[in-house]
């Protein structure tokens, strides 16, 4: 029976592009414009499901994101979980397949593209029915920059489903013609296919756009700040709970509808309506007109509203005012109903029943408005005993809700209230309009609704059948033991029963189980609320939220200038912070040990160059730059000499190191202060505090220079002569340029400035030029240095090298817990100045311990052997049970060329009173011997550096 | 993602910010004086008010000026803005 | 009709939970905060010391901040002698607790992974290894291949941004499901006569002196002569009425599930670099929690673009996650302290004892911190494993320093 319940004519598919499909491995056709559930319906597939918990047959109940039932597994072109078939768009070849409530993720890689997009507008129109549109119109009129939303794939939302008329045209024609204006303003952006799913702080909303599957982008998130927002966003049809209300062939009213007017389908041949409102009416006629054979319409209330009875009358449709359906029952669709009076005093049926056979039911409990947004917004809810639903009470700043989100019910109204939010929401904006010319609606009375939360079951007194959330198999006999456990809390009940935990998160269910609980506590619904709205309103993909954020672009990638010969060369590379950094330059089939030996070798007995570009350079201008200097560092800064450079230690308020690296004194008041690699922008961000907060009357000024000049190290005993060979114009000589001086020149025919420091304690330069030069002057450095065979070396050679010689790394050998008296450098920290930061807490009861962990050397029993990073360290040989005192760890360790052993920097207890002592370290599953030491290995006496 | 008045820049996203704790917290001003507890109140112990707080805020990724605000920390409303005044840690 | 989804359903809460009793005039010890601290403290109080005459003070629902918000990880591969003793005691109380409580906990052993991204996490990884051994604490440092054994749907190639380097595994880690903790809880504590009042905000204290003799609530002043605070952040706004600070501040820390999957994920996956912390629950939804936002805030809620990041992260580790759905994100509100370690003792006022600044580490010490707090609260002196988590040591500058382990950098 392809197609059996499309009609001729009706709905906006195009019949021209018919669409084939497999569902559950049948193959199906729908049309282009449908959605999975309309094509479903269309060939007479109601059951799409089984149910989570009781496995019981579950069948398509709305025609949109609030559907509980139809859960689908995408699986062609790609597999995605969890979707709603009344929201999954057909395409050609899809393949899907019924969910009982769990999906299935792809074992492959998601190839799909994902995307970000920022917008700022005026006002923010959530929503294109008929509220949104004439706020989107109204707002534009008066110049405002509007974004209108609509997750539907045109815009109309209500007006194109409902087959109403406005001016005596069809509504379509109306909300064609609406888009038609917004189009002709330039300042105004519609979304289609667009769910806003977050409103959060300050009127930033997010939103995704399903732009499809082929689309070169799958999906865009939007990052929208408004300076008003309207949310328009509708109202969700409110199901009936009674005995067997979950089967499939019943749908909610509104939704047969929309099946009807949207896509030319209807959901049976034979359908009773249930409602406790005006708007079921409205089905019954419209499927009627269609051919569907209404058996009955049951209306708890007394009395039919006049003008849906003269039109049920000329349709011979009958009508069974004050009655209720009781119970449904069916082999697994819908065969049969039972209905019986609805005694409303005291809310419960009457004991005789009349059977009614049908295939359908429609169903209509009122209308709740969709307030998820607004109360996202912390917008106050309220609830209307006339709707029988919670409704926004007082409006965030600068939101406003209209239309059926509103609690507004008839088209005529939802069209005045949103003109009118968009002409407030525009004046907020300070732009002045009139409200939009409205079409006229031929919206007939709307009388109130009865709000009917449950009709007891003479089959099913318990409630078992009785499904309040039918995504979780909720019931009201849930409900009860909930209750009768003691639970009083909407929370508390949610959580016993898992209501409003599925996909849709209670969409349907949210009022409803309030409805119940009050209904069985005897309590009010207002008091006893409703459940926090969370974001998103509707599920989003991982991916989407990820967007560009992947792979390379997940954290920017920061490379120097001599980045890509690095990378010529084959070194791989050590992330530090953003950088990368060149770890090793392997040779032939070397692995990491031998190449850092070798490079180690190199620099020790001849010449190596390192590029250091990445350390962070801080330009310290001002007057007062001296004086700015000594706070900050432990040590004085301001008797250092023009030309001349110091080791500096800088320390948290509370004592603690925090970074360390050279001050070079450039002028009288200028200073450039260098950083570790990974705390640049740390450190520069602690000196602008301090600056701008704390001394604000120093004139002291900073600039971030690290990647205005690239840096490269010279090290070894033949750096002097290298450098010779690239700048015949300086003078190198120890008595010209010391050890701790720095000098400008030319390098390589380039400016330079040169600073004599040494990481390695070898005679050493640090050369820096314009970063533009970095490779340049490299490869000449690399040029002049060949016939000496100069060695590249990477971060592993140099951390060997300045563990050689006791020097430590901050972030390595230190953890944000120690002081400069526990590194042995109790030399950088002045006792002359009366204050800088970390001072006052050096004399706290525990900070002034003299059996702290302290930095002191280690060497393996056996020679060959190298410590493990991270060893812990112990008195004992034999492992005792646990818990086992621990001495300290080891910090750093490697495997020496110029010592021809293993050796290892560790923080041990009073380290630094048990040098000569054994202690044992953790090693795999056993312990090894290793003696403490003084933390310098190499050329203790300081005699290499000058070459 | 808040809006947050830069005195200097305007309003900007939350983003761009790094928040700086309480405001008005001076460093005292002789440390030496301070017994170790009152040390500690000044390292360790700031406000943590329900409601009104005075905090700073520091325009990372545009002017780089620290600036102070008033936000209530329940609803994360901004109270007060352009309060340049920048003393205090 | 088909059978249900296997696995996709909760074991049935009990037909008795607790009862909502209007609170007395006065009780031997009043707890403030009816979260999982407080209800662990009032059943240790009462199981441990016999002080049955408490109440359990709850401003709104019963295990509604925290407890109610939290991803459920339990682990104790922390790296300080202090900070291993309290939580491993906490997982050993754990291991007995589905039967102490006679309820479905299901708490779950499937280990947890701490990934390392850099040379110098690796170093500092090793190192919790080591130390967690040394105290008895299961440990291991495993080598990606390793790794990708353990959790097969991790990227554990080389062309991650940051690559995984290896990480720590606790076999005996795992997550338990919240709101069964707190219900195990409460109904003991129902049975035992302990008064749990919902809807019953304390505001003040009454005090003669330096000694505390009650408390002010919205429902009526309370008599009692001990007053333990569990009340996360807000333990700091009650102290602020006594003029006492502490030191903490309130964060907000979000979270997020997804819909419901088949089985994909065996473990617990945490990442400090690449801000991401993964399990998959038991009726199969992903369970993810993000980096802490910077701000003061005690709205339960924070910014998207923390959520964004973390997805970023998610997607980087566990490519199939790609079109998983984010269903609900919520936020709870974390109190912090400087150096990522609690705060649990007594305070300068006789009858006061506080517990908090557990930042994210408070639900897998729930029955660590209720068995030495109300050890704390009976002798008014602390239990040895708290001792370290004084006041004190702000003063004396002898910190835990647990950033690195604390799971989520602060």
């Amino acid at each position: 029976m392809n197609n059996g319940y499309r009609l001729r004519a009706r709905g906006r598919i195009d019949r021209d592009r018919p669409l084939h499909f497999t569902f559950d491995g049948r193959e199906y056709q729908g049309y282009e414009g449908d959605t999975l559930a309309s094509a479903l319906l269309a060939n007479g597939v109601h059951q799409v499901a089984t149910s989570i918990k009781h496995g019981r047959p579950r069948g398509i109940m709305a025609a949109g994101a609030e559907e509980p039932n139809a859960l689908v597994q995408i699986d062609e072109p790609f597999p995605e979980p969890m979707q709603t078939a009344t929201t999954v768009r057909l395409t050609d070849r899809l393949a899907a397949s019924g969910l009982p409530g769990r999906g299935r993720l792809a074992a492959e890689k998601d190839p799909a593209r994902y995307d970000t997009m920022h917008a700022h507008c005026d006002v923010l129109v959530v929503g294109a029915g008929p509220a949104g549109l004439a706020a989107a119109l109204t707002a534009a009129r008066s110049g405002a920059r509007v974004i209108v939303a609509e997750t539907d794939t045109e815009f109309g939302g209500a007006l194109l489903g409902t087959g109403e008329q406005l001016d005596g045209a069809p509504a379509h024609a109306w909300a064609r013609q609406a888009v038609a204006e917004l189009d002709e303003h330039p300042e105004v952006r519609k979304l289609t296919g667009t769910t806003v799913f977050g409103h959060y702080e300050d009127n930033y909303l997010v939103a995704v756009e399903h732009r499809g599957e082929d689309a070169f982008t799958r999906q865009r998130v939007w990052r929208i700040r408004a300076r008003e927002v309207v949310h328009a966003t509708g109202a969700h049809e409110r199901p009936l709970i009674f005995a067997g209300n979950d089967r499939p062939g019943i749908l909610l009213a509104g939704a047969a509808r929309t099946y009807l007017h949207r896509y030319g389908v209807v959901p049976g041949e034979r359908a009773v309506v249930f409602t406790t409102n005006d708007s079921a009416y409205a089905a019954a006629v419209d499927l009627h007109d269609a051919g569907v054979e209404i058996a009955t319409v049951v209306d708890a209330r007394g009395s039919v509203p006049p003008h849906w009875e003269s039109l049920c009358a000329e349709r011979g449709i009958t009508l069974m005012p004050g009655t209720a359906v009781v119970t449904s029952s069916g082999p697994g669709r819908v065969s049969q109903v039972r209905v019986a009076q609805w005694w409303q005093e005291e809310e419960r049926p009457g004991a005789e029943h009349t059977r009614i056979d049908c295939d359908t039911l429609l169903v209509s409990g009122g209308w709740n408005p969709a307030v998820h947004l607004h109360s996202q917004a912390r917008g106050a809810l309220r609830f209307s005993e006339d709707l029988g639903a919670f409704v926004p009470d007082q409006n965030p700043r600068s939101v406003r809700s209209a239309g059926a989100a509103a609690g507004v019910l008839t088209t005529s109204a939802c069209l005045s209230s949103g003109s009118e939010a968009g002409r407030k929401a525009a004046r907020a904006c300070g732009l002045e309009t009139e409200t939009a010319e409205l079409p006229r609606a031929a919206s007939p009375p709307v009388r109130p609704g009865r709000t009917v939360w449950l009709v007891p079951s003479p089959t099913d007194s318990t409630g078992d059948t009785q499904y309040v959330d039918l995504a979780r198999d909720a019931t009201v006999a849930d409900i009860r033991r909930a209750l009768g456990a003691g639970m009083e809390s909407v929370e508390h009940i949610k959580r016993y029963t898992t209501l409003g935990t599925a996909h849709d998160q209670g969409k349907t269910s949210g009022t409803l189980a309030s409805g119940v609980i009050t209904e069985l506590l005897g309590r009010s619904t207002g008091e006893i609320g409703t459940t926090t709205f969370r974001a998103p309103y509707t599920p989003v993909a991982f991916a989407a939220l990820a967007g560009r954020e992947r792979g390379d672009l997940y954290d920017p990638v920061r490379v120097t200038s001599v980045h890509d010969w690095h990378v010529d060369q084959g070194a791989p590379f050590e992330n530090v912070g953003q950088w990368k950094r060149p770890w090793y330059y392997p040779h032939g089939g070397e692995d990491m040990e031998a190449a850092v030996l070798r490079e180690c070798r190199a620099v020790r007995e001849g010449v190596g160059l390192q590029d250091v570009s990445t350390l962070g350079k801080i330009d310290v201008q001002g007057p007062d730059a001296a004086e700015f200097l000594d706070l900050v560092y432990t040590n004085k800064m301001s008797t250092l000499k023009v030309g001349r450079i110091r080791y500096g230690l800088m320390c948290t308020a509370d004592g603690m190191v925090f970074d360390d690296g050279t001050v070079a004194r450039t002028g009288e008041h200028r200073y450039l202060v260098t950083t570790t690699s990974g705390g640049a922008a740390g450190v520069l961000q602690w000196l602008e505090d301090w600056l701008q907060t704390e001394w604000s009357h120093l004139r002291v000024h900073l600039t971030s220079v690290t990647d205005h000049w690239a840096t490269i190290a010279l090290a070894g005993p033949r750096s002097r002569e290298v450098l010779s060979r690239v700048a015949p114009d300086m003078e190198l000589e120890q008595e010209d340029f010391p050890f701790m001086a720095w000098r400008d020149g030319t390098v390589a025919g380039h400016g330079a400035r040169v600073f004599r420091i040494s990481f390695s304690g070898e005679l050493a330069y640090e050369i820096s030029v314009p970063w533009w030069y970095g490779r340049e002057v490299w490869e000449a450095l690399v040029a002049a240095g060949a016939p000496l065979g100069i060695t590249p070396y990477g971060t592993e050679t140099m951390h060997v090298l300045r563990a050689e010689k006791g020097l430590p790394i901050v972030g390595q050998d230190t953890d944000g817990t120690v002081t400069p008296y526990d590194l042995g450098m109790g030399w950088a920290v002045s006792k002359k100045k009366e204050d800088f930061l970390g001072k006052r807490s050096f004399s706290r009861a525990d900070t002034a311990r003299t059996d702290r962990k302290q930095l002191v050397g280690l060497l393996p029993a056996d020679p060959d052997l190298v410590l493990a990073e991270g060893a812990q360290l112990v008195e004992e040989a034999e492992l005792p049970e646990p818990p086992v005192p621990m001495l300290g760890h080891v910090t750093s360790s490697y495997r020496s060329a110029v010592l021809e052993r293993g050796f290892a920097l560790a923080m041990v207890d009073a380290g630094r009173d048990r040098i000569g002592d054994t202690v044992h370290a953790t090693y795999g599953g056993r312990l090894v011997a290793a003696t403490i030491t003084d933390h310098v290995f190499y050329d203790k006496e300081g005699a290499r550096r000058d070459g | 993602m808040m809006s947050i008045p830069c005195p200097w820049c305007g309003p900007r996203d939350e983003i761009e910010f790094h928040y700086g704790g309480q405001a008005g917290v001076a460093y005292p001003q002789d440390p030496h004086t301070l017994t170790d507890e009152d040390w500690a109140q000044f390292l360790f112990f700031r406000d943590n008010p329900r409601g009104a707080f005075g905090e700073r805020w520091l325009h990372a990724a545009g002017c780089r000026r620290w600036f102070s605000l008033r936000r209530d920390t329940v609803t994360n409303r901004i109270l007060d803005r352009h309060d340049t005044r920048t003393v205090g840690q | 009709m088909t059978p249900p989804t296997p696995g996709a359903d909760l074991p049935e809460h009990p037909d008795w939970l607790w009862s909502s009793p209007e609170p007395k005039s006065s009780y031997d010890a009043v707890i403030v905060g009816g979260g999982g601290h407080g209800l662990a403290t009032a059943y240790y109080l009462a199981k441990n010391h016999g002080i049955t005459n408490i109440a359990v003070l709850e401003k709104g629902w019963l295990a509604g901040g925290n407890m109610a918000r939290n991803t459920t990880i339990i682990r104790s591969n922390y790296l300080w002698d202090e900070s291993a003793g309290l939580y491993e005691h906490s997982l050993k109380l754990w291991e007995g607790l589905e039967d102490e409580l006679d309820y479905p906990l299901l708490f779950s052993q499937r280990g947890v992974l701490n990934l390392a991204h850099s040379l110098q996490e690796v170093r500092d990884s090793v190192q919790r290894v080591n130390a967690n051994r040394l105290n008895g604490i299961d440990a291991e440092w495993l080598a990606p291949d390793r790794v990708a054994e353990v959790c097969p749907i991790l990227n554990t190639s080389e062309d991650l941004r940051y690559p995984v380097l290896g990480a720590t595994w606790q076999p005996r880690a795992g997550i338990a499901k919240h709101d069964h903790v707190a219900w195990g809880f409460a109904r003991a504590l129902d049975r035992m006569g302990v008064d749990l009042v919902q809807n019953c905000e304390v505001t003040g204290f009454e005090r003669v002196g330096d000694r505390i003799v009650g408390v002010e609530t919205t429902r009526g002043p309370i008599r009692t002569g001990k007053v333990a605070l569990a009340a996360a952040g807000h333990s700091s706004v009650l102290t602020d009425t006594l003029g006492l600070r502490l030191p903490v501040q309130s964060h907000p820390l979000q979270a997020l599930v997804s819909e419901l999957l088949e089985p994909v994920h065996p473990t617990v996956v945490m990442s400090n670099a690449v801000h991401v912390y993964v399990s998959q629950a038991h009726k199969g939804e992903l369970v993810l929690g993000a980096g802490i936002d910077s701000y003061n805030s005690y709205s339960q809620r924070g910014a998207f673009h923390t959520i964004e990041r973390q997805m970023a992260a998610a997607v980087e580790l566990f490519p199939m996650f790609a079109r998983a759905h984010v269903l609900r994100t919520w936020g709870g509100v974390v109190d912090v302290t400087p150096d990522a370690s609690a705060v649990m003792g007594l305070t300068p006022f006789e009858g006061l004892y506080v517990n908090c600044g557990w930042g994210t580490g408070g639900f897998k010490a729930t029955p660590g911190v209720g068995w030495c707090f109300a050890h704390t609260i009976a002798n008014d002196r602390p239990h040895p494993l708290n001792v370290p988590f004084s006041l004190e040591r702000f003063t004396s500058g002898a910190l835990i320093d647990e950033h690195g382990a604390s799971g989520v950098a602060h």
